[in-house]
């Protein structure tokens, strides 16, 4: 039996209340309002499309060094970079075993993260363990309606042969060049056609070929599809084509437009995330995954289901935003206004490409020094050891700091600094089983906020060089 | 232990520029001033200074590297100059070096030369520099405030002073250093501010507001240094003394493990021990006359206090609101207006708290001068307060 074994999300817990958009752009398009119900999740300034891939294995497989799959696929079609491999840097912050781990960038589609699901299992097939992080930060012009609909998000699904929770039955792919919107090399923004011929020429006619083609393959009726999964940005969409392919209303899956908004290439894993959620054992599970044709994938949940899971899933992220009214802070994180950014934003963002190679046991993996001799956990790892008491040369070893919990020992909120959010929180952070490290804050709530707060460290953004097209990530503490 | 430094050398001279933003002025133009009066005031030629030390902080934005600054500004007599750089110790650091030369009989006479252009950058604060490109991957981008917030943080951490006690100590710190500003001619800030306003000042960084910082100004100052014996034999009677000089440079202890917690400066600690046990000081708080001591922030100064045992632990709060370290208190602190009124050229900084000392200890020291001080201290601090060099130095009347 190959299928799903686990599954996480991430939502960031900005939560942009649509309202503000349309308001703000209500002289320009009024029409803006038809849209503007709800909320859509939004990366903080310090979260992309890696970072947020990094929180959804998290929330699929737990915060485990060392663990061991045969493979790290990441699909998106906002990835920070084009040559250098995302997903590489995805492994390397969770500080998997990478000795033996294939890793792949899959993108340019809004199937990018079906086709990615297939050949995992693929390699699940081979009695593999695979992961498909699928994980979306698109920009929108303003006042588009990109810009209603497009939120921010990434879902994990892990596939192998055992503890299945929801068996493969059948899968089909069609590759149409039905371009019902694109990006071209260089551009920042999507370019689409109309509405109207999206939906009859492609949604009502290419996913019903290909759901039909599985369907006759599988032997299984229309009628008996428990769970629907079609994202689209087009609302009543999913309904439509599951009425006309005889499937049950009460199967289609919620698009979370109005809570999430459609996170691209991730969207189709996040409602696969959330639905597995409400999953019973032998319940049908389609999947669609529209874009240059369709991947249709069909499930069979297991009674493995009922197995607790690990992290917050899509429901606990969904109850865990927080509100966000302020349209300028989010196209200014956007980079979608040219912002006085003032002149101590004007440092030298060189990115020292040996040294960062040499630090990235820190910066990217986050892993301290233990001493061999005393035990003392210490933070970078040194030649030294810490401890007063012992002083020992060269008795350090790797010591993964990412999953530990902390206390903030110092802080203060710097308006002075350059942040592209201020203030600047960081300060002093002593964790539990020891070593301590002063470093950046994010997330934070002013109010409850103080000397003694509890934390965890996540995998951010530090700094982001517009001018040369990099950006360096390391940890930061967030409240607990 | 090794003998010390005590009553070896003298201050033959002192010299400082007026502090503030010298739009209109090159670095070689406040290295001038200040050694003008100093050569003027040692009763020396030139050509008689046979070493020089130059302390600069931030080459970007002074004037580059090396020893030329200071051997071209003032025409040294091609003698060695070497500039040195150590956090903002670093006036202090070419005093000591410019000390030990002449306490070795390397030389007789020697020059120490602090100065720093901090108002070329276009924008108020301390530049924004790098760390060091590994250091820079994950510090936090903190400013000097932030940096020194954290000791609050910690502070109430320890002691669980609230945030409005703190406050008000924190305002006293620089009320009392306006005031003593105000009287100083070469000060860069010179108008009193009330506790009001530096309680309800704009906040920088959490609970650090504006009136919680020291000045960013331009400046130079300078020692010149020699032996007793040739003090003496140049007609000098009231001779001013280096009773102690002590550095202490952080191993990363504090910062990497648990023991610190954030409320005391622990390089300032063991550099006070060390320098008191070296000019024969038991009871700083009574053996003290007053100090100059590195108020970056006024926190840092109330720290401080404590971390020079001149309050008990915990007990700065109080001691400053208090008044110990007024102009008229126990222990006078920042009687020149300290870094707060002067503003902080870091490689100056040092020397100009030593000019003040020797002023103060000489009598010279004008409306501002107190009745018969006998020791000063004079304390820097530079980093982080989890990383830093620290120094102490101890100067008073030679042989008591």
């Amino acid at each position: 039996m190959v299928g799903i074994t686990a599954y996480g999300a991430y939502l960031p817990r900005m939560r942009l209340q649509k309202q503000v958009i349309a308001d703000a752009n209500a002289w320009f398009d009024p029409g803006l309002k038809g849209l503007a119900k709800g909320e859509k999740a939004i990366c903080n300034w310090d979260e992309d499309t890696i970072t947020m891939a990094v929180e959804a294995y998290i929330d699929c497989l737990g915060n485990a060094p060392g663990q061991a799959p045969a493979a790290l696929l990441l699909a998106s079609t906002t990835l920070p970079f084009a040559d250098r491999q995302n997903s590489v840097v995805v492994a390397e912050a969770l500080n998997l075993d990478t000795s033996d781990l294939r890793t792949m960038d899959i993108t340019s589609s809004q199937r990018a993260a079906t086709s990615g699901l297939l050949s995992a299992l693929d390699i699940a097939a081979a009695g593999k363990e695979a992961v498909l992080v699928a994980s979306e930060h698109r920009r929108a012009k303003v006042a588009s309606r990109e810009e209603m609909l497009f939120g921010d998000a990434a879902a994990a699904i892990a596939v192998g042969s055992e503890n299945v929770i929801a068996e493969l039955v059948a899968s089909q792919s069609q590759a149409i060049d039905f371009i019902d919107h694109y990006r071209g090399e260089g551009q920042d923004f999507d370019y689409g056609w109309e509405e109207r011929w999206v939906r009859d020429e492609g949604y009502m006619k290419i996913v019903p070929d290909a759901v039909n083609a599985l369907l006759s393959k599988a032997g299984v009726s229309a009628g008996d599809i428990a769970h629907f999964i079609l994202p689209t940005d087009q609302g009543r969409v999913p309904a439509m084509v599951a009425k006309k392919l005889g499937i049950n209303g009460e199967a289609v899956t919620d698009n979370l437009l109005q809570s999430v908004g459609i996170t691209g290439a991730a969207h189709v894993m996040l409602l696969l995330a959330h639905r597995l959620e409400q999953a019973a054992p032998g319940d049908l599970v389609l999947v669609a995954g529209f874009g240059q044709g369709c991947d249709v994938l069909l499930f069979k949940v297991t009674e493995a289901i009922s197995t607790p899971r690990l992290g917050k899933g899509v429901s606990g992220h969904l109850s865990n935003g927080r509100p966000e009214t302020n349209y300028n802070k989010y196209q200014s994180f956007n980079n979608l206004l040219e912002k006085e950014l003032g002149k101590r934003s004007e440092v030298n963002k060189q990115g020292y490409l040996s040294a960062m190679y040499r630090a990235r046991g820190l910066t990217n993996s986050f892993l301290g020094g233990k001493c061999s001799a005393c035990n003392t956990v210490q933070m970078p790892k040194h030649k030294y050891c810490v401890n007063p008491d012992c002083g020992a040369f060269d008795t350090q070893e790797d010591h993964p700091m990412a999953g530990a919990m902390g206390q903030v020992a110092t802080w203060t909120a710097d308006t002075l600094t350059f942040d592209y959010n201020p203030p600047a929180y960081f300060g002093m952070v002593t964790f539990e089983g020891g070593g301590r490290i002063m470093m950046d804050m994010s997330e934070v709530d002013a109010e409850t906020f103080d000397t003694g707060a509890k934390v965890s460290v996540h995998f951010r953004l530090k700094q982001i060089d517009d001018q040369a097209g990099f950006r360096k990530y390391f940890w930061k503490a967030i409240q607990a | 232990m090794a003998s010390g430094i005590k009553d070896k050398v003298v201050i033959l001279g002192a010299g400082c520029s007026k502090f503030g933003e010298r739009w209109d002025c090159e670095p070689a133009d406040l290295m001038a001033e200040a050694f003008e009066e100093c050569i003027a005031d040692a009763g020396i030629e030139k050509s008689q200074i046979e070493a020089a030390w130059q302390s600069t902080g931030i080459d970007a934005y002074s004037v580059g590297p090396g020893a030329m600054p200071l051997s071209m500004g003032l025409r040294l007599p091609y003698i060695p100059v070497t500039k040195i750089e150590n956090y903002c110790a670093s006036g202090t650091e070419a005093f000591r070096a410019a000390t030990y030369a002449v306490a070795s009989g390397a030389c007789d006479i020697a020059l120490a030369m602090g100065f720093e252009k901090l108002k070329d950058t276009g924008y108020g604060g301390l530049p924004q520099r790098s760390r060091g490109v590994a250091n820079d991957l994950y510090y936090p981008n903190l400013s000097a405030p932030g940096m020194f917030a954290q000791l609050a943080a910690g502070y109430r951490g320890k002691y669980g002073t609230s945030k409005e006690d703190l406050k008000r100590a924190m305002a006293h710190v620089s009320v009392k250093s306006h005031a003593n500003g105000l009287k100083n001619p070469k000060a860069h800030l010179q108008r009193a501010i009330t506790m009001e306003q530096a309680l309800n000042a704009p906040m920088i960084a959490e609970p650090i507001g504006l009136f919680d910082c020291c000045g960013v100004s331009d400046g130079a100052a300078c020692a010149i240094v020699t032996t007793p014996e040739i003090a003496k034999s140049l007609g000098k009677d009231r001779l001013i003394a280096v009773k102690a000089l002590q550095l202490c440079a952080s191993n990363g202890q504090e910062g990497g493990y648990d023991g610190w917690d954030g409320s005391y400066v622990q390089t300032t600690r063991i550099a006070a021990k060390r320098a008191y046990a070296e000019a024969g000081i038991t009871k700083p708080r009574e053996q003290v006359s007053m100090t100059e001591v590195h108020d970056c922030f006024s926190v840092t100064e109330m720290v401080t206090m404590e971390d020079l045992f001149l309050s008990e632990d915990g007990g700065a709060v109080t001691d400053v609101l208090d008044g110990v370290f007024d102009a008229d208190g126990k222990i006078p602190c920042q009687i020149d207006g300290g870094l707060k009124c002067f503003g902080h050229p870091i490689g100056a900084t040092g020397l100009r708290m030593l000019y003040e000392m020797y002023l103060q200890l000489s009598g010279k020291a004008g409306e501002r001068q107190l009745p018969n001080p006998t020791v000063g201290l004079t304390h820097n601090l530079g980093g982080f307060p989890h990383q830093n060099v620290s120094s102490v130095a101890i100067i008073g009347e030679y042989g008591i």
